[in-house]
This record gives C-alpha cells, sequence and structure tokens, in this order.
C-alpha cells in the first residue's frame, strides 16, 4: 500500500489540540464569574510551569506517573478494556515498594533495592488490575464499576496498613499518630538528575558559566539541584517500549484485534478472555511502577494514599486520550498535562483561584474528546464504503480513538 | 435484662439508619434504572450528586427554605443529565469514558463553586424528621406516630424526602410494567432498531431517560447535604454515585430489585457506622470497605444477568444494520 499524504490525519490530530482549547474557553469563562482575568491566570499557569528551573521540574516530575499511567490505561483501552483503576493500583503498587523498602533498606545496597522495589510494586499493581481483569473475562463484572471499587478498597487497605503495621515507629513515640511510613533508607532513594549530573562532572552552576535567560533555567533544570529524579527515564524508555509492544509484536497485535472486535479475533483462534485478563493487567503493572516511582523517586515514605495517588488514575486517563492512545503521543501528553497541574498550583497562589479550576477543565477535555469522536468514526464509515478496506497488519492506529466497550459480556 | 435492652436499641438504630441512608441511593439508582433500560449507561451519577448537593445546600443556605434546595438539585441535575444525552445520543460518544469527564467536571465544579462562594463548611436546617403528629393535622394531641413502640421510630421519623425515595419505588415499576413511556423505554433499549421501525423514536426516549436520571442524581445528591447530612464538603459522595450505577445491575434493572439493593447496602454502611460508635474491635477501615466488597461480589453473582438491557451501552444510527 503506498503511502501518501492523508490531511485527514492531520485533522486528527488537531481534535484533541481543539479539545483543551475548547475546554481552556470554558475555564475562561469560569475565571470571568469569579471575577479574575484569564489572561492573566493562564498567563500565571504557564511561566509557572514552563519558564524556570523548578517549575519545569516539577511538571516533569508530575509528568512522571501521569506517563507510566497513561501507557496502562492506553495499553488497556487498547484491548478494549476501561481501566479506571490506576488510583487504587498506583496505591497498591506504593504500598509494596514501601514494605519492601523498609524491610531490605537495612540489609541490602541501594540499587538492589531500588530494583526490587520497582519489581514489586509494577507487580503488585498487576495483580490488583488483574482481578477485575478476571471478573470481567470470565464473570461479565463491568470493568469501570469494579476497578472503581477496587480503588476504594486500595484506599482503605492503606489507611489500615499505616495506621497500624507499616506506621512509623517516630510517631508512635511522638503520639501523633499520622498515618506515614518511616522514611526508607537514603542509599534507595532514585538518583536525582542533579547527581547523575555531578557524577558526569557538571559541577558549574548557570551562573558561573555565564548562561542567562531561558537557557540558564534549562541548564539549571538538569544540573542544579531540583526534584527532577531519573524516573523519568525510565518512564520515557518504557513508553517507546509500549510503542513496539503495541505495533511491532504480536501480543501487542493480538491486544488490539481483541480491542477492535471480539467476534473477529475469536474466528481467527484468539483467546479473547486472555487477552483481556492481559491487556488490563499490563496496565495494572504500569500503574503500580508510577507508584514504585513515586515513593522511590520522590516521596521515600508511603503516607494518605489519596495524597500520593494524587488523581493520577483520572488524569492519566486525559493524558492517554489526548495522545490518541498512542505512546509516543503520550510522552509530550503527560508533559503538558504535568504542567497544567503545575500551572494551576501556581495559579492558586498567585491569583487566590481554586486549583480544582484544572479537574474541571479535566473533565471537559474528556467530554469534548470522546464527543469529538462522532466525526472521525463517521468518515472512517464513509471512507470504508468507497476504499478497499484497511490491511489487518496496517501499523496505524485504528480510525477511532476509543475503542468500543461493552457493558458486560 | 438491662443488656437486652440495649441491644434491642442497637438493632432498631442500625434498622433506623438502614432505611434512612438507603435515600439517596434509591434516587440515584432509580434515575440510572430508567437510562440503563433504554440503553444508556450514564457514569456520571457521581459527578451530578456532587453539584445536586452543592446546588442544593447553596440554595437552601441562601433563602432558608429547603424545597427551593430540592428545586436546585433537581434542575441542575437535569442540566448534567441533558448534556449527557446529548453528549451520548446525539454525539453518539463511548459512554463509559463521557461518563468519567462528567464525573471530573462535577467533582471540580462542585469543589470550585465551594471554594468561591461559601469557603467554609457551613451547616443549615434542612428537612427536619417529619414525625408525624397528630398535632399537625389539626388534632389536639400530643401523640405523634413516631412515638409507637420499636416501629415509630424506624417508621415515621425521617424527612420527607427519604419517604418521597421510598414511594418513587411502586411508581417507577409502575411505569415501566404498566405504561406506554414504560413499554418505549424497554424497547428502545431491547431492540432499537426494531422500537424504531414501529415508530418510536429512540433518540427522544433516550433523551428523556437520561435527563430524568440526572435530575434524580441530582436530587440524590441534595439529599445528602440538605436531608441527611445537612452540610457540604468536598467530595462528599466519596463513591457512592458509582455504587449506585453498581446497584442496578444488582438490583437486575427493576425498581423492586434496586429497592432491595439499596436497603441491602445501606444497612451495611449502618452497621459499619454503629461498629464505629461502640467502639467495636473491627478496625474502620476495614468496616468503610465493606460496602465496595460487597459491590464487587454482587456485580459477580450470575442472577439476573439475562435481565440485561440488550443495547446497553450501544448507541443508535437508523440503517445502521
Amino acid at each position: 500500500m503506498q503511502k501518501k499524504f492523508d490531511i485527514y490525519k492531520l485533522i486528527d490530530l488537531f481534535i484533541p489540540i481543539l479539545a483543551v482549547l475548547a475546554a481552556l474557553a470554558v475555564g475562561a469563562v469560569i475565571l470571568l464569574f469569579q471575577d479574575a482575568n484569564p489572561l492573566e491566570a493562564y498567563s500565571a499557569m504557564f511561566s509557572g510551569a514552563f519558564t524556570n528551573k523548578n517549575g519545569m521540574a516539577d511538571t516533569l516530575v508530575k509528568a512522571i506517573p501521569l506517563l507510566l499511567v497513561a501507557l496502562g490505561v492506553a495499553i488497556a483501552f487498547r484491548g478494549g478494556v476501561i481501566n479506571i483503576g490506576a488510583e487504587g493500583q498506583l496505591i497498591m503498587g506504593a504500598l509494596l515498594t514501601t514494605w519492601l523498602g523498609l524491610q531490605l533498606g537495612d540489609t541490602l545496597p541501594g540499587w538492589l533495592v531500588i530494583i526490587i522495589g520497582m519489581l514489586g510494586g509494577a507487580m503488585m499493581g498487576g495483580l490488583w488490575a488483574a482481578v477485575p481483569g478476571l471478573l470481567k473475562a470470565y464473570l461479565g463484572v463491568n470493568e469501570i464499576l469494579s476497578t472503581i471499587m477496587m480503588n476504594q478498597i486500595a484506599i482503605q487497605i492503606a489507611f489500615f496498613l499505616l495506621r497500624g503495621p507499616m506506621i512509623d515507629p517516630a510517631e508512635l513515640e511522638a503520639g501523633t499518630n499520622i498515618p506515614q511510613s518511616a522514611r526508607l533508607a537514603r542509599s534507595a532513594d532514585l538518583p536525582r538528575f542533579t547527581d547523575m549530573a555531578k557524577a558526569l562532572g557538571f559541577t558549574k552552576t548557570a551562573e558561573e558559566l555565564g548562561l542567562t535567560g531561558f537557557t540558564a533555567e534549562l541548564y539549571g533544570l538538569f544540573v542544579e539541584p531540583t526534584r527532577l529524579h531519573s524516573g523519568l527515564i525510565i518512564a520515557i524508555v518504557l513508553a517507546i517500549l509500549v510503542y513496539v509492544l503495541l505495533w511491532r509484536t504480536t501480543i501487542g497485535f493480538r491486544i488490539r484485534t481483541v480491542g477492535e472486535n471480539k467476534a473477529a479475533s475469536r474466528y481467527a483462534g484468539i483467546n479473547v478472555k486472555r487477552y483481556i485478563v492481559l491487556s488490563i493487567t499490563l496496565g495494572g503493572v504500569f500503574a503500580g511502577l508510577a507508584g514504585a516511582i513515586e515513593i522511590l523517586g520522590l516521596h521515600h515514605r508511603m503516607f494518605e494514599p489519596t495524597a500520593v495517588s494524587a488523581g493520577y488514575g483520572f488524569s492519566g486517563i486525559v493524558v492517554a486520550l489526548f495522545g490518541f492512545l498512542n505512546p509516543l503521543g503520550i510522552i509530550p501528553s503527560a508533559i503538558l498535562f504535568g504542567g497544567l497541574l503545575v500551572g494551576g498550583d501556581k495559579m492558586q497562589r498567585a491569583m487566590q483561584i481554586p486549583q480544582v479550576l484544572i479537574t474541571v477543565i479535566l473533565g471537559l477535555v474528556v467530554l469534548f474528546v470522546v464527543s469529538a469522536d462522532i466525526w472521525v468514526k463517521r468518515r472512517a464509515t464513509r471512507r470504508v464504503s468507497v476504499e478497499e478496506p484497511a490491511s489487518p497488519a496496517d501499523p496505524d492506529p485504528p480510525p477511532s480513538n476509543i475503542p468500543p466497550a461493552e457493558a458486560a459480556t | 435484662m438491662n443488656e437486652n435492652l440495649t441491644i434491642l436499641a442497637i438493632v432498631l438504630g442500625i434498622l433506623h439508619s438502614g432505611i434512612r441512608l438507603a435515600t439517596p441511593y434509591l434516587y440515584a439508582s432509580l434515575g440510572e434504572m430508567f437510562g440503563q433500560r433504554s440503553g444508556v449507561l450514564n457514569l456520571g451519577v457521581e459527578g451530578i450528586m456532587l453539584l445536586g448537593a452543592f446546588f442544593g445546600f447553596f440554595a437552601t443556605f441562601q433563602t432558608g427554605n429547603p424545597w427551593l434546595g430540592f428545586l436546585a438539585a433537581m434542575v441542575v441535575g437535569a442540566l448534567m443529565g441533558l448534556l449527557m444525552a446529548f453528549i451520548s445520543v446525539t454525539l453518539k460518544a463511548e459512554q463509559g469514558i463521557s461518563g468519567i469527564g462528567l464525573y471530573l467536571f462535577g467533582l471540580g465544579a462542585s469543589s470550585l463553586l465551594f471554594k468561591t462562594m461559601l469557603g467554609t463548611v457551613e451547616g443549615v436546617s434542612g428537612f427536619a424528621p417529619l414525625n408525624f403528629c397528630l398535632s399537625s393535622v389539626g388534632i389536639d394531641s400530643s401523640f405523634c406516630l413516631s412515638q409507637v413502640p420499636i416501629a415509630g421510630d424506624i417508621v415515621f421519623s425521617h424527612s420527607v424526602m427519604t419517604y418521597i425515595a421510598y414511594a418513587l419505588v411502586p411508581i417507577s415499576a409502575w411505569v415501566l410494567g404498566r405504561t406506554t413511556i414504560g413499554l418505549k423505554i424497554k424497547a428502545v433499549g431491547q431492540n432499537p432498531e426494531a422500537a424504531d421501525s414501529l415508530g418510536v423514536s429512540v433518540d427522544r426516549t433516550r433523551y428523556m431517560t437520561v435527563t430524568f436520571g440526572g435530575l434524580m442524581a441530582g436530587i440524590a445528591g441534595a439529599s445528602l447535604s440538605i436531608s441527611l447530612l445537612n452540610i457540604f464538603q468536598e467530595n462528599m459522595t466519596n463513591g457512592l454515585g458509582f455504587i449506585a450505577v453498581a446497584l442496578v445491575y444488582f438490583g437486575g434493572w427493576s425498581p423492586w430489585g434496586v429497592l432491595v439493593g439499596a436497603l441491602l447496602f445501606s444497612t451495611v454502611n449502618a452497621l459499619q457506622l454503629w461498629a464505629q460508635v461502640l467502639g467495636l474491635n473491627i478496625p474502620s477501615d476495614v468496616a468503610v470497605m465493606l460496602p465496595y466488597l460487597m459491590t464487587i461480589l454482587a456485580l459477580a453473582l450470575p442472577i439476573r444477568r439475562a435481565a440485561q438491557p440488550a443495547a446497553l451501552t450501544r448507541p443508535f444510527t437508523r440503517g445502521e444494520n
């Protein structure tokens, strides 16, 4: 099949962007009602998130869990499973990572604790996702509802453990009884970018090198002490691997086939049930890993579960949709929405506009993206009747961005 | 003897709370049931409930009249339902994800409104318990039905919102089973192509049920903020709206099934609250977990799976098949 320039692909590319712009426009109307200048608010958001080294570092630090969660969501969506449970999978992953870190931190070298912690977190997230996967595949339980319930159960398990078995002994001693664990051994901290830069010989600050303006901020982002940690590298490498998995391997092909058309997959001899469980479990692995990396790279201890998961399970869905459910699209998407979250925080501080405005905008982005899907679908059906059907081995993403989902089959 | 009395009091207390706490489930689940019967799964109930809770509270707070709060919650709920109907019926969007969008929007908007318009958690005097006193109907007696031993307090000491919720169960069953509109709803959810060919407007029917579902979800939220708790807090529904959606599955898409499910869940909630009040040796986290665990188990039960509307979550396009 000859590759030709496809104007429709270009239009499709703009749909999520238009969705974000439309959501921001509605946000602007809300800001006007709050007697705030939308331009001022949005520019406070943008400059807070993208123009100085600390803001950029925070943006990328938030992009790490968003990217990982969105990868998981995308794999599951591609397999026709709507995974709303990343929140709980992330919490369970973070819990096991913390426990492993506390148990092994004093006896094993740091790098080994990090590896075991990440593997453990990923595994736990996968297990937590496998439950709704099995329930969907074999008992026909609607996965949206079951994953939401699993989220609530994970939150309660975390509180139970953090108030009892896993509580920081110092909290008991001080009598404050805040539900949080002890800090993990410092040797098990994921290296920060500044540590790595130092090891590579970059010791001078931007000022000493005579850098100014944005270059100085960019240099500072990677070299000077910020919160940016190496989880970013892991997340980006994994995004590329997921792309390869989904579009260059048989397993990925089968996952996508099951997501596109269950009946045809069954006819082609694919074990549909197994691939349903596989796709959501893989999704859980990524959410669990996000939890592990949040603990090892950022928090270094487990505390209030909803503050650790921070709504990433839901914002990750937005990131995945905005990135066309394509791992390579999800990388910039995660950075953009990381910036939106950080910018919302800066806007709240600068202009006293509640940060929850960002949640409203996220909801609107979802609604606009899903609504716009009708244009893509309508054209796809029109084209199929004129052109010959696309070959099944077509490596391009399917025309619709949203896989069809069933309530319970 | 004394101990027996305490146990009796506790059991009565649990039953009383159980009947009371079923109120939001009943409104939300009955409304959602009509939507699902016509083929639309609205997962945004939680978000609509939060908005209903806020507007119901705010209107009551401003005017002192809970009926205006009730009305405000209905209106905002219906508007959100209309939005969901537009997205899922006219734009034929994927219903599960649209619902999540609606949830995030409702969660964010209700918190934003709370922060900018109220700022702090305040109380209102919402709907008071009725007690059914004879004096209120002009009979010169201080006797109230709620004073009847044992059953009196359990049955006759709730607010008007609770009684409306229970009254809606037989009404819903009648509408669904005995009226033309009920027949149309079921036909559209079971076989939209056939319904369409017989001149039933699939889109109009679905618009109606989904808007009504939103209206009911709005009232469900208000039942928390102006009848059961009389406060508004951010994210005060805490997953209740999602359980309400699950209850429709649990109840086999029938109003009576929904009633059984709502009572079962609210009684478990009540048990959990009482276990904490009594300081029983159950960690509160484990107790709080129970309803969610039960929801998953209930969804896994194979009973009445056949009752699921055949066209649930399937958008309808004329001439597609």
